[in-house]
């Protein structure tokens, strides 16, 4: 998955030409897209490789030098890439820079010799980029999370075919990469005439899940990345409860034996309850999800769009102008129509309202990282007249 | 009766007063959002531009605690606790470095703060 992002850029910079217009007899535009220079970028811990495969091919294809700052949770990843790939670039064109945010990530994104700054993270630290990126008048794009809702109308349980199995399949994906990806589908909305039917599916698909040591090829759901990790999502479990939240499943650590006794389990977990509480509202970055029901599509809107964030969504329907009114409506940038986590490079990715903007996976992003040489040129002998 | 939106641990002053002695002023702003976020992070005063959007929640170990007024919406029926855990960050904020996190402990409101505070 991450070498076709490199193949993919590898390519599109190979099949893009220029433009031209002649603007009238005598005078030809020509525009040129040229390298922003120096491109400093800081991604995130949870797909280490991933996230560095997006970031790092289409600057580099429109001709960039980068600087990019893993996380330091995750510092390896690029490290040991850069160490079989380094002699294919120029020496200075890729660098890794390794440390921690205010000591690494800080002077990196405010240094006057940037150019532009990609970020994927957190909102506070979003708004310091774009305020450090002020002080250089220099672009940004960023993308800072989200609250996605999974939107499954009733007609998904019209046949108990292959595809409710994969609805079925589609509610519990909250818990895919142990709910720390940015786009986690981590609020369910279901239709209440479907609700209970459909519920007991999803609550036995999750108690199916097999946890276990993250190195077994049969493990669904490893540990968490870290221990603040695991200790913030076990403080959204008590006041997912204090809020009056019920636990349909899980909700609590796992606790494993031998080796893996210590590490950082929680059991995918199913929270009950609406959508103005703090577990609705905030990214929890763990196998966490809160259901609700909706009665109509006005309803399922409100609550889909009733949040900060506009990252991804899901719509699930047999319906054919449900599945196109609906997506249209929900404000997100990425909604998976009958389908959830599919990220395909040629498939623009990222969000609306406070999940950033920018469009990776995409040809679009190169734009992102290059500005436009407009060469206007005259084959007119005479002069204006003016002087 | 003056009821506070937050308070902090004594683990986590104890962290806090390392880092004033290091820093000066400092402040405290509350993240949304993914990877390192939904935590409280800490700054040097001056360092994060603080507009009328921003909503001052109180104040901790002398340290003015801000989070964002969108997000104050959905979080102002809680009473918040600054506690500190072992971990590394990604984030700028500045207790990373000591290899600990800050991290929010959650209550919520009782009926008689609720009413002093959101009314």
């Amino acid at each position: 998955m991450s070498v076709d992002h490199w193949r993919y850029f590898a390519s599109a910079i190979r099949a893009e030409e220029s433009t031209m217009s002649e603007l009238d007899i005598h005078t030809v535009s020509l525009n040129l897209k040229e390298p922003l220079g120096v491109i400093g970028q800081i991604i995130p811990w949870n797909f280490p490789l991933l996230m560095l495969s997006w970031k790092l091919p289409p600057a580099l294809a429109t001709g960039n030098c980068v600087i990019l700052k893993p996380a330091e949770q995750t510092p390896s990843t690029a490290t040991l890439l850069m160490e079989k790939i380094a002699d294919v670039f120029p020496p200075g064109v890729v660098n890794i820079l390794h440390g921690f945010g205010p000591e690494a990530g800080k002077p990196l994104a405010s240094h006057s010799g940037i150019d532009k700054v990609a970020f994927t993270g957190e909102t506070t630290t979003g708004q310091l980029i774009m305020q450090y990126a002020s002080k250089n008048l220099n672009p940004v794009t960023m993308e800072l999370g989200g609250k996605s809702p999974n939107i499954f109308f009733n007609s998904v349980m019209d046949a108990g075919d292959a595809f409710l199995d994969k609805a079925i399949e589609g509610a519990v994906l909250f818990a895919f990469n142990q709910g720390e990806v940015c786009t986690c589908p981590s609020r369910l909305l279901v239709q209440e005439d479907i609700y209970d039917a459909f519920m007991a599916r999803v609550i036995e698909r999750t108690e199916a899940i097999i946890q276990d040591n993250p190195y077994d090829v049969n493990t669904m759901v490893g540990a968490q990345a870290s221990n603040d990790q695991y200790e913030k999502i076990l403080s959204y479990l008590e006041i997912g409860r204090e809020e009056g939240a019920k636990v349909l499943t899980g909700g609590a650590a796992c606790h494993l034996d031998g080796d893996l006794a210590n590490g950082f389990y929680i059991q995918p977990t199913i929270l009950e309850g609406h959508n103005k509480m703090r577990v609705f509202q905030e990214e929890i970055f763990g196998p966490v999800v809160a259901v609700t029901k909706f009665k109509d599509e006005a309803e399922a809107l409100e609550i889909a769009n009733d949040t900060l964030y506009g990252l991804g969504a899901g719509v699930w329907s047999r319906d054919a102008h449900q599945l196109y009114q609906i997506s249209r409506a929900i404000k997100a940038g990425r909604v998976w129509v009958n389908c959830y986590h599919v990220h395909p490079a040629h498939a623009p990715f990222r969000g609306y309202k406070k999940s950033g903007f920018g469009r990776e996976t995409h040809l679009m992003m190169m734009n992102h990282y290059r500005q436009t040489k407009n060469m206007l040129i005259s084959y007119d002998k005479n002069k204006l007249g003016f002087f | 009766m003056n009821y506070t939106r937050v308070a902090i641990t004594e683990a986590a002053t104890s962290i806090l007063d390392q880092l004033k002695a290091k820093y000066g002023d400092l402040i405290f702003h509350q993240s949304g959002g993914c990877c390192d976020g939904s935590s409280p992070m800490v700054f040097e005063e001056g360092e994060m531009y603080l507009y009328e959007s921003d909503i001052l929640l109180g104040q901790l170990d002398g340290i003015n605690y801000y989070m964002n007024q969108d997000q104050f919406d959905y979080w102002k029926h809680t009473h918040l606790t600054v506690d500190v855990t072992e971990g590394r960050g990604a984030s700028f904020s500045l207790e990373i470095p000591l290899g600990v996190r800050f991290i929010i402990r959650s209550r919520l409101l009782t009926p008689e703060e609720n009413s002093e505070l959101n009314n």
